[in-house]
């Protein structure tokens, strides 16, 4: 006998290659365990206001990406008559850019745009720092500016605190914050000290999302850069990071929004929040983003709905194996009943067994006397088959005239697989009589059954979609059920006469 | 509102064993049996010696192991006309198929007159009919999978008188569990009317179990419940003993050499004038007889695997061996 080292050994890695996989597909992809969980994401309308003034338009809207804490699922605009472009910018940033040869009057463009609220989002390119520009400035601005430097760099020891020491110095010193803000707005100060200061910074536009807010503005933020990483401030209160409802619009130095050949062109914002099964929302978000994903999502839609039924097969099986292994059952071929219950999950329980039982109950007489005729196999099987296509046609006419739809649905049993129940079934009714029949048919409907509720149940559906690792855990589970030397459960009942009587 | 369903679980309970005490049995079950034992055992490559009648027939000839002798072979349609020459010198004859399972497909002629030839249950049937029967045979119609298949026909086994009494028509064979060589389990399976004439005892024949000491009676089942007389004649099943019990053991173990089996069901007739003669083998046999027994096999089973390889017993020793050590009293 060899060892069964390397069998526990391999039952063991498939276990927890599993249950890393399933795991990390959780962690890392924000995947719930349970279905029907949402996830949400917001609608915001951004639409462009201006005045044309009868020459060639071009506007440019900056509009936002995949960024920490949301994804972009899509986008879409209306601007009758315009042509539109979306670019990238050098210097990072999309941009959606409408342009038309000539119009004039009030003009309105509309930008639409789905983020899924996503702790998990992955940029597509991370946010790349800003060069130092360091200005001079003329007195008394240059005096007043440098005080206030001073005064923050003494209390602060990294960019971060300076950033947030500069922001309240100019509510601390008031007078020359008021000086100052009298040659630009006190948000450019802030930017411009922190370059001199050798701090790279910039200011970003950002809008707070409301539900069912209409008409909102952007805000404006102060993102200071530490190396690679950064943080925002709120310019106002110096206070450090990001709020949960703050979305980043316009983060690559770049304007809001440019429009030439308009005046007056001014943007406003509108958002709903919505709640969307997650899988949509993972639909959206893995459509175009194929690299490092190893998931379902990527494929087409019609693709994941067949694999939505393929992946449930090993979960049929596994219960063909416990109840043949464990309780002991007995079934009319071994993997039938799982082509049966495939075939309930198309028809629905009730109408998938009222179906079965008339065709394989009909399909036994006609058999009777096929073999009454004393035919070849392969013919008999074949004739079998035929019969089983006309059985099935005539159920679904006469369902059909009287009215009954639900009866339409016994074409989706497979014909081979009824034919070959039948077949055997009518060969086990001439050797082991009915009883047999009943017996070994009970038990392949029964597992049948089963399966169908295992593969119909809600949780399973969505675990073995979502988590392919489930797959090697479900092949660990059979790998051990084929090492089971105990009893079956059956065989408690059968022995029990050699217990009992001394 | 809870005693129904509490009644419910207790009559459950009532039904089903605790694993435990069929383990302090030694009760074997179906995987362990496939796993610890037919796997383990019976090499993949020795089962068409076991499963094709015809192969058994010719290893049991190269052995010198006491068969019933081979009248002829039909492998084709179209030698179905040969029957008549074959069996002209024979006045009783077995046609069987080669990979018949449960005893289907088995013709037995008794005698031939004038009248036709006589089935063993007193029907006659003309030549005609027995070409059908071959025919059908070759067909596949009995064989498992209906598989083409082909004819044996076999010199008739002349039963021995001491089963009168025991058997309702049919054939009473007595099956032998011969472990690694060593006879571990022996029972007789009784044809009743329930089982039609066949001797399968999920079919309802009768299972006797055999003392392996001396082949006498242990306790007799049916349907696995346990009874005392024959359900169709009504004889006393615990007074059978069964006669030549030692050549028959001997014939049993002689399977294993043959076969290469290490885990093999041997299925032995008792000849009126030959003795013991080996019907056929099983690479899979049931579990029923340790029912039949009353007995687990796991002990027996287990105290033949703690010999090890190396005890160059032969034959007899085992056989003596197995007397010694798996003997039990009524």
């Amino acid at each position: 006998m060899a060892s069964r080292k390397p069998f526990y050994l391999l039952v063991g890695l498939l276990i927890i290659a599993g249950v890393s996989l399933t795991l990390h597909r959780h962690y890392t992809y924000d995947i719930p365990w349970l279905p029907g969980e949402t996830r949400q994401t917001w609608s915001i309308e951004a639409k462009v206001e201006f005045d044309a003034t009868g020459e060639e338009i071009l506007a440019s809207l900056a509009i936002p990406n995949t960024q920490p804490g949301f994804t972009q699922l899509n986008q879409q605009t209306a601007s009758p008559g315009y042509g539109l472009a979306f670019s990238e910018r050098e210097t990072g940033g999309d941009r959606a850019e409408w342009s038309v040869r000539n119009a004039s009057g009030e003009q309105a463009l509309y930008y639409k745009v789905d983020m899924l609220l996503d702790p998990y989002a992955a940029p597509p390119q991370t946010s790349k720092p800003p060069k130092l520009k360091v200005h001079i400035e003329k007195e008394p601005y240059a005096t007043a500016a440098n005080q206030l430097l001073d005064r923050a760099q003494e209390r602060s020891s990294n960019p971060y605190t300076l950033a947030r020491e500069l922001i309240q110095e100019f509510n601390i010193q008031s007078q020359n914050a008021q000086l100052l803000a009298q040659l630009k707005p006190q948000l450019n100060w802030i930017v411009q000290l922190l370059h001199q200061a050798g701090v790279p910074a910039r200011e970003v536009h950002a809008l707070y999302l409301e539900d069912g807010r209409r008409r909102q503005e952007l805000v404006n933020y102060i993102q200071v850069f530490d190396g690679e990483d950064y943080e925002l401030f709120n310019p106002e209160t110096g206070e450090r990071g990001r709020p949960e409802n703050l979305l980043l619009w316009e983060y690559h130095s770049g304007p809001v929004l440019e429009v030439v050949g308009g005046i007056n062109s001014h943007v406003t914002f509108s958002m709903i929040e919505q709640e969307q099964p997650f899988s949509v929302a993972l639909n959206q978000k893995f459509a175009d983003n194929e690299l490092l994903n190893f998931s379902l999502y990527t494929l087409p839609l019609e693709e994941q709905a067949l694999f939505k039924g393929i992946l449930l097969i090993p979960v049929g099986v596994l219960m063909v194996v416990l109840m043949r292994i464990l309780v002991g059952l007995k079934t009319s071929g071994t993997f039938m009943p799982v082509l049966i219950a495939l075939a309930f999950i198309q028809t629905s329980l009730i109408t998938g067994l009222v179906g079965f039982l008339l065709i394989v109950g009909a399909g036994l007489v006609i058999r009777s006397y096929l073999s009454y005729l004393n035919l070849l196999l392969v013919a008999r099987i074949s004739a079998v088959i035929i019969m089983v296509i006309g059985i099935i046609a005539i159920f679904s006419i006469i369902a059909y005239k009287l009215g009954l739809t639900e009866g339409m649905k016994v074409t989706f049993f497979p014909m081979i697989i009824l034919a070959w129940t039948i077949e055997r079934m009518s060969i086990l009714w001439e050797e082991e009589g009915p009883h047999q029949v009943v017996i070994q048919g009970g038990g392949s409907l029964l597992v049948a059954v089963l399966a169908y509720l295992a593969m119909n149940n809600e949780l399973i559906r969505h675990l073995t979609f979502n988590f392919l690792g489930i797959q090697l855990i479900l092949m660990a589970l059979v790998l051990m059920a084929g090492n089971y030397t105990g009893y079956r459960l059956l065989e408690l009942k059968r022995f029990k006469p050699m217990v009992e009587d001394k | 509102m809870s005693g129904p369903l509490i009644n419910w679980l207790r009559d459950v309970k009532h039904r089903y064993v605790h694993p435990s005490r069929l383990a302090s049995k030694g009760v074997l079950g179906m995987n362990r049996r496939n796993i610890s034992y037919i796997s383990r055992y019976n090499p993949r490559h020795l089962y068409p010696l076991v499963d094709d009648k015809l192969q058994t027939k010719q290893i049991a000839l190269d052995h010198g192991v006491t068969a019933p002798d081979l009248i002829g072979v039909i492998r084709e349609q179209h030698e179905v006309g040969d029957l008549s020459e074959l069996i002209a010198t024979y006045p009783g004859f077995c046609i069987k198929p080669a990979h018949g399972s449960g005893g289907k497909g088995i013709l037995v002629i008794t005698r031939n007159d004038e009248n036709g030839y006589h089935k063993a249950n007193g029907q006659t049937v003309s030549l005609s009919d027995l070409e059908r029967h071959v025919s059908n045979i070759l067909a596949g119609l009995f064989s498992l999978g209906g598989r083409a298949d082909v004819a044996i026909i076999e010199a008739l086994i002349e039963f021995d008188d001491c089963f009168t009494g025991f058997t309702y028509e049919g054939v009473p064979d007595t099956r032998v569990i011969v472990f690694k060589g060593f006879p571990v389990m022996a029972m007789m399976r009784l044809s009743t009317s329930d089982s039609n004439g066949k001797a399968n005892l999920h079919q309802g024949a009768v299972g006797v179990g055999l003392n392996i000491g001396d082949g006498s009676a242990l306790r007799a089942v049916q349907f696995d419940r346990r009874i005392l007389l024959h359900p169709d004649t009504g004889t006393n099943l615990h007074s059978l003993k069964v006669p030549h019990w030692e050549q028959l053991l001997a014939l049993a173990v002689s399977c294993y050499e043959m076969s290469g089996l290490g885990y093999l069901g041997t299925d032995i007739v008792l000849d009126r004038h030959k003795g013991p003669m080996l019907l056929e083998l099983n690479a899979r046999p049931g579990l029923s007889i340790q029912v039949a027994n009353g007995e687990g096999l796991l002990p027996r089973l287990r105290q033949v695997e703690a010999l090890g390889h190396k005890h160059k017993m032969t034959a007899q020793q085992r056989v003596d061996f197995a007397r010694e050590h798996f003997s039990r009293k009524l």
